[in-house]
């Protein structure tokens, strides 16, 4: 084939028709950006609101509009896509293929996101108001009492599943078959892996979820009682489809993470990856127990006994697959020449805080005392430390790491390491106190409080504010690198690093790996 | 990357298809029914059975007293006036015993009704056998009319010792839109 050592096409069309894993995964990457600031301009209005106590900037049904589009539009349209993006560029590179198996679909699975999105975000004109049920939408208040954008909402969410279940198998089907000879499934980077058991979990639960959607559809529109005691239905039916993809669902956000963490530590710590063996099993592990677990959200539902026991020590094991990574990651950094680049403190930070977000977890596992935190600013605080902490964090690492890769220029170091010390501080100036006024009882989604929570909410605003601020930082530094960064040639950006994708130059070629590299056979996993 | 001729890719992207569609599927003819079952057998949610229970042959257990609370409901919406005739009850297990739920319609239209029991603790609601009940069917009623619905029921002897109190729930529904303009004319 003649035509395959041309250059990008120029112009719009470049993007518009592109099949080129790196363009697609520039652009999803992108993409996820503009939503992590759109997310972050909702959170803003939120923390503004809850400032002080009282009513102070917007009504109650327009607060409860933030609190639904911010989880949202940050779950499926920040972090998801992100790591889609990420997994886009890197795990050719990783594997040692041209590009991923099926590039137009690929194509495909990112351009109907962005319409999809605006379609959401566009619910916030229309009559009613956009969703405000919060962004797990149970029934009967996505149903009975959803205004009328919550057709445009289930449509959104019937794409957005679809793009994801495409994404998936492609990469699936990529890291199957496309794998350079000698890459063997115990060769591959961990960041393929995680991704690898990620796509098989999408794949399982995104038809969930689109189930789901399409339940209350059916009692929206064309009467059905899925949800409707009325019609012998039942609202906590809703719940359990829910979770049922739910709890794979964070699990699909945080995999990923724990994959561009496996490949960062080894870097700056200057040794192979402690237990890369127990690290794949592990991630095995907690995948499979992701799909029993689910109705540890819904203790307070009125399960018998023996259900609340059943999924508290279900979960409960989550912790040692989990464990052992954290164990990993520790023994990685033991004795290791340690620096701290940009990535490096990223990956320390995430560690750090998703262990503190797993503790809080394994709290709100027991049943008995999930009672009092269920549905309080403890549970904001929990998500947000494995969430922000966990996914945001190791994704911020991943651009600082391989963004030199990718354009060839270096990024300003102090401006990254600044950047990290406002967000860690930002962050947990944030959602710390939050714990705090979780356990003395302030309830999620509710645009007042009590006053004596009126300190650690003020606390937690302006906490908010400089953790949103910082990312302006981030965002200048991206695109100061990528203007004007200073020029670097080696293939291999950072001396620590190991891979197949150090070994192409920088910045990596349109087409790589149209020949497929040489594999040692004596060597380890990357 | 990707040609027609290859298969491996074609076989992986085949199985990962099916495995969707069959995911989609699981929820409504798994799920769906599944949870209904569990429900019913189990107890759990506080649902009763749907089905009128044929009276077994049962001694009357006259060492025990069970406290029977009712407690009526409208959903949102609902305007009819709904309300147990009598509110506390005592009962011997296995015993049959009879009240009336009185409901009366004060709108100038014919309406249709569904009453949705629920029993607490859950635990007794497998216990909480109804051998006749209004919830069984739907209530068509005229307006400004009223009806006495009928609930017949017995308590299982095998009740947990430690369940001294049962409290039955209604909570009735709209459902004239439901069911159509068809039952309200009957």
């Amino acid at each position: 084939m003649g035509d395959h050592h041309h250059g990008p096409a120029k112009g719009l069309s470049r993007w518009l028709f592109t099949t080129n894993h790196k363009d697609i995964g520039t652009m999803y990457l992108w993409f996820s950006f503009c939503m992590f600031i759109l997310g972050g301009t909702f959170a803003m209005i939120i923390r503004a609101e809850l400032f002080q106590p009282g009513m102070q900037l917007v009504e109650p049904e327009f607060f409860n509009q933030m609190t639904t589009l911010h989880g949202l539009v940050m779950v499926f349209g920040a972090i998801m896509p992100s790591f889609v993006g990420l997994a886009n560029w890197m795990i050719p590179l990783m594997i040692g293929a041209p590009d991923m198996a099926l590039p137009r679909m690929n194509n495909w699975s990112f351009w109907i996101l962005p319409p999809t999105f605006l379609l959401l975000a566009s619910t916030l004109f229309m009559e009613g108001g956009a969703p405000q049920a919060g962004w797990t939408f149970y029934a009967p208040l996505s149903t009975t009492y959803a205004g009328p954008s919550v057709t445009y909402f289930i449509f959104c969410i019937h794409v957005l599943g679809l793009s994801s279940i495409m994404g998936s198998i492609n990469i699936i089907a990529t890291v199957m078959n496309m794998r350079a000879p000698g890459m063997t499934y115990m060769k591959m980077p961990l960041f393929v892996w995680t991704w690898l058991i990620t796509a098989f979990l999408l794949v399982a639960v995104m038809p969930v979820l689109a189930g789901a959607v399409t339940m209350m559809l059916m009692d929206v529109h064309f009467g059905t009682s899925f949800f409707s005691a009325a019609g012998g239905g039942d609202p906590v039916l809703f719940q359990h489809v829910f979770w049922f993809f739910g709890h794979p669902e964070v699990y699909i956000i945080i995999l990923p993470a724990f994959g561009v963490v496996s490949q960062i530590i080894p870097a700056f710590s200057r040794k192979p990856l402690f237990g890369y063996d127990s690290m794949v099993y592990a991630t095995a592990s907690i995948a499979f127990l992701s799909f029993i677990v689910w109705a540890h959200h819904m203790y307070t539902v009125g399960m018998p006994v023996s259900g609340e026991l059943f999924f508290m020590y279900a979960t409960m094991l989550i912790a040692v697959p989990t464990g052992v990574k954290v164990f990993n990651w520790v023994s990685t950094m033991w004795r290791g020449a340690l620096t701290f680049e940009t990535p490096m403190l990223f990956s320390i930070g995430f560690l750090v805080l998703f262990t503190i977000g797993g503790f809080t977890g394994l709290m709100l596992s027991i049943a008995p005392s999930d009672f009092q935190y269920h549905d309080s600013y403890f549970v904001v605080a929990h998500f947000h430390y494995v969430m922000v902490a966990g996914a945001v964090f190791s994704m911020t690492a991943a651009v600082y790491y391989w963004l030199p890769k990718w354009c060839g220029r270096m990024y300003n170091e102090t401006m990254g390491k600044t950047h990290f010390w406002i967000s860690f501080i930002g962050f947990n100036l944030t959602f710390f106190p939050q714990h705090f006024v979780g356990l003395a009882g302030m309830p999620r989604r509710i645009p007042d409080y009590a006053l004596q929570f009126a300190d650690f909410n003020m606390m937690s605003s302006i906490g908010a504010f400089i953790y949103g601020a910082s990312q302006i930082l981030w965002l200048y530094n991206i695109i100061a690198t990528i203007v004007a960064g200073e020029k670097i040639d080696k293939p291999k950006v950072w001396d620590g690093a190991e891979g197949l994708e150090w070994t192409v130059p920088t910045p990596a070629p349109y087409h790589t790996f149209e020949t497929p590299p040489k594999i040692d056979p004596a060597h380890a996993h990357s | 990357m990707f040609r027609l001729s290859d298969k491996p890719v074609i076989n992986t992207v085949a199985n990962l298809v099916t495995v969707a569609v069959c995911m989609f599927a699981f929820v409504f003819v798994v799920m769906v029914p599944l949870y209904n079952v569990l429900c019913d057998a189990l107890g759990i949610n506080g649902k009763t059975s749907g089905q009128s229970y044929t009276a077994v042959q049962a001694q009357v257990d006259e060492s025990r007293t069970v406290t029977i609370q009712f407690i009526a409901n409208n959903n949102e919406g609902m305007p009819w006036e709904f309300a147990p005739s009598t509110t506390v009850m005592k009962v011997h297990p296995g015993a049959v015993n009879g009240t009336v739920f009185l409901a009366r319609n004060p709108m100038p239209n014919a309406m249709v009704a569904q009453a949705i029991p629920s029993v607490s603790p859950s635990r007794a609601a497998q216990y909480f056998h109804k051998t006749e009940c209004f919830c069984f069917n739907q209530q068509p009623l005229d307006g400004e009319s009223e009806a006495e619905l009928p609930l017949q029921f017995i308590v299982d002897q095998d009740l947990p010792r430690d369940i001294g109190t049962i409290t039955l729930s209604y909570t009735i529904f709209d459902v004239t839109d439901m069911v159509g303009a068809a039952v309200v004319a009957r």
